[in-house]
């Protein structure tokens, strides 16, 4: 046993957080979320390039994997720096499409999945949400209704949610491209998937809202010393520590259990989902109250990582969902 | 990065599961708080010892049988899968042992070691006094230098199991003028049946005598019961403060069980109780779970030779919280009966869960309180200022 990352693991986190620092995230979210995709599509290209799609494609279909710990790696830093669009699904969609019959689906989009030239979306059962994450911004969204599985022909209305950056449709109609229960078999697997990846993308976020929160705290002066001497500041943020760091090996847990087919390998995802969720909202929340006034606004680049954290803590499995699953016998 | 373990291992498991089956007793032995649990529980210990069980990590010449901490971990979940016995010796095993073997003598570490490892001498913590609590460095008693050794004087409290037990190992003052209140401390062992001293057991909660005060009064120590150089106790100490908080104190077994022991409560009464308690069955069950890879990090971590500092400060806040609400959970379960003492005619069954509740409130306590865990984390980890202290 060695369960820690190996330098190669970890120097694949290393690499993307430098590639995300630098290209500055935030002005891709407030344009993604106005509506302005190109900034989104140009990063999200990169991101290809540097392997964070072909993780979840398999080597026959121009992937690297699936590899569960790297794209838990993958999408921790995609959380720690925000960056916006339908990347859980993307990575759920190669993995409902793996596991389907139908070679031409496959050689069709998975290829393309795998090297950054399709964004794709995906609205499952395992999401229990009637909306497809960033419908029109993607070139295609994948709909499974019981054992039916369509692409979209169109979507309704995009509405919008608390977090600007995720724009939520309903999609509609499309031809079928498979049905039966290895259609359900497929989406509970991509479900899996895409749990996983939110797990991984809460954790990130829960860190990066920890880590801007400290050095805010070790600045802002107030009685005449940093706020961050005083106590109650620094037992909330030691409890936000504490909680990411007990969640972290859950994650990498569950991606190791999934990587092998482990039987219990849901209730494993469910557990690191519910663990990362939560802590990652609770980063929020203390973020928040640590900025004061400041962190109530959406000026403060600091905002679109409060906002995100709520969706992804109820997204592809409530907390509710995921402990019925742990328990489940 | 793998989850795997070894053959070797899985048959080290195997055979500590077939020697625990084989080995611990049907009902369970009288709480360890009381003298008849106090040698019931040092007999125990013997047969541990006998097999090699008692402490697997040590060096094989101590009795051990020099396992990593990987194998002690494997252990650790089987003792407690198993539902055998506390272990009534833990403070010295935890404690005074690291200690020992970082800055203990090779002639300490033969006489002390084997027969702390059979139970035959049980140890004691004297670190705490009545005015040095979570500020230990103000301690007051005193070691005076005299012929061929030390004399002892002064008040210790709170120490677990001195009611029964043999030997005692503390910090006291030997300069009494030094610039700082760290300086000047000189780690010493005593026997709690020496000439002066007077043992005081104190109830805990549930009325059992758990701890005790310690009164010394001119108690002579030889040179050979120091530890380290004299003066340098507090870094001494600190080494132990460390294992404590750290991965020995409170192995993740412990609370695998409890978390089996309580879905299978649920399980019991799924019925009656409704999803606000599922609920935290599952997050104690996470809680555990969350806990034992932490550990199996962590023991990778260091078998890979990156060493764990502050971040032991994790470790205690998390698992004197988890355990808590383990037993806080368990008591709701139980409703009405919760309230029954471990021993009352109608107590429920699934284990001592009253008893287990009073001691897991001391958890947030002892080895260093909850407030100044989190004090380390925000400024060791975090890199927070620090504040009046
Ligand atoms: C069951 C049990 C077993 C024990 N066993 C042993 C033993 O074997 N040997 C031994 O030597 N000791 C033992 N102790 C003592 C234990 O180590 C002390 O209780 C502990 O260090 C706290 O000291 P105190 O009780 O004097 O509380 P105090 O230090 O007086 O603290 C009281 C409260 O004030 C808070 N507080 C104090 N200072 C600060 C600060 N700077 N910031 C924020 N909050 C603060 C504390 O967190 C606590 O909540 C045991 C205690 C218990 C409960």
């Amino acid at each position: 046993m060695r369960f820690l990352l190996d330098d190669e693991q970890r120097e694949f986190g290393r690499t993307l957080n430098g590639l995300l620092a630098a290209a500055g995230t935030p002005a891709v979210v407030r344009a993604w979320s106005a509506g302005d995709t190109a900034p989104g599509r140009a990063l999200w290209a990169r991101l290809a390039e540097a392997g964070v799609f072909a993780l979840a494609v398999p080597e026959e279909h121009d992937g690297l994997g699936p590899l569960p710990v790297e794209l838990a790696v993958a999408f921790g830093e995609l959380g720690r720096h925000a960056v916006p669009g339908p990347l859980v699904e993307t990575v759920a969609a190669a993995a409902l499409l793996d596991r389907l019959d139908d070679g031409d689906v496959m050689r069709t989009w998975l290829p393309q999945i795998a090297s950054g030239k399709a964004v794709v979306s995906l609205c499952a059962p395992g999401a229990n949400s009637p909306y497809a994450l960033d419908a029109d911004a993607c070139d295609a969204v994948f709909v499974i209704d019981d054992d039916t599985l369509r692409v979209a022909e169109g979507h309704g209305k995009v509405q919008a949610s608390l977090d600007p950056a995720r724009r939520l449709a309903r999609p509609h109609g499309g031809p079928v491209l498979g049905r039966g229960p290895e259609v359900i078999a497929a989406a509970a697997h991509a479900a899996d998937v895409a749990a996983l990846a939110t797990a991984a993308q809460s954790l990130g976020l829960g860190r990066a809202l920890l880590a801007r929160t400290v050095d805010y705290a070790r600045q802002r002066t107030q009685f005449g010393v940093a706020i961050g001497s005083f106590q109650a500041v620094k037992h909330r943020l030691a409890d936000t520590l504490i909680a990411l760091e007990f969640a972290q090996p859950l994650l990498y847990a569950a991606a190791l259990m999934l990587a092998t087919a482990h039987p219990a390998a849901g209730r494993e995802i469910a557990a690191a989902k519910v663990s990362a969720g939560e802590a990652a909202y609770a980063a929020a929340r203390t973020a928040l109250q640590l900025h004061g006034a400041l962190g109530y606004t959406e000026e403060l680049d600091l905002s679109l990582w409060i906002r995100k954290a709520r969706p992804l803590r109820d997204a592809w499995g409530t907390p509710s969902a995921c402990r019925a699953r742990v328990l489940a016998p | 990065m793998d989850l795997d373990f070894t053959a070797a291992q899985d048959a080290f498991r195997a055979e500590a599961r077939a020697w625990l089956a084989a080995h611990v007793p049907d009902a369970p032995l009288p709480s360890l708080e009381t003298a008849e649990g106090f040698a019931a529980h040092r007999e125990w210990e013997r047969t541990l010892f006998a097999d090699r069980w008692s402490v697997v990590s040590w060096p094989e010449e101590y009795g051990g049988r020099g396992a990593s901490i990987l194998h002690w971990l494997i252990f650790e979940e089987e003792y407690y899968a198993a539902g055998a016995p506390g272990r009534v010796s833990q403070n010295g095993i935890n404690l005074l042992a690291p200690t020992l073997f970082e800055h203990g003598t090779a002639e300490q570490r033969a006489r002390i070691l084997p027969p702390m490892a059979s139970g035959e001498v049980i140890w004691a913590q004297a670190w705490s006094e009545p005015e040095a609590g979570s500020d230990l460095s103000s301690l007051r008693s005193t070691a005076v230098r005299t012929d061929g050794g030390w004399r002892l004087s002064g008040q210790k409290t709170w120490s677990s199991r001195a009611a029964f037990a043999d030997r005692a190992f503390g910090l006291f003052r030997s300069d009494p003028d030094t610039p700082k209140p760290h300086q000047g401390l000189t780690y010493l062992m005593f026997p709690l049946d020496a000439e002066g001293v007077t043992v005081r057991p104190i109830g805990r909660l549930d009325g059992k005598p758990a701890f005790a005060e310690l009164f010394l009064d001119e108690v002579f120590v030889p040179d050979e019961d120091v530890i380290g150089e004299p003066g340098q106790g507090w870094r001494v100490a600190m080494s132990t403060a460390g294992n404590e908080r750290g991965l020995t104190l409170r192995s993740p077994g412990r609370f695998i069980a409890s978390a089996d022991r309580l879905t299978a409560l649920w399980r019991e009464r799924a019925a009656a109780s409704g999803t606000a308690l599922r609920d935290r069955v599952v997050d104690a069950v996470i809680g555990a779970r969350a806990y034992q890879l932490f550990t199996y990090a962590n023991a990778s971590r260091l078998a890979a030779g990156r060493p764990i500092g502050a971040e032991s400060s994790l470790n205690k806040v998390f698992w004197s919280e988890l355990d808590i609400a383990l037993h806080e959970t368990a008591l709701d379960l139980l409703g009405p009966y919760g309230e029954l003492a471990d021993g009352a005619p109608e107590a429920p069954a699934h284990g001592s869960w009253a008893e287990g509740h009073t001691f897991s409130l001391a958890g947030p306590i002892y080895a260093g309180t909850n407030e100044i865990q989190r004090d380390i984390i925000a400024e060791r980890l975090l890199g927070l200022p620090k504040g009046r202290r």
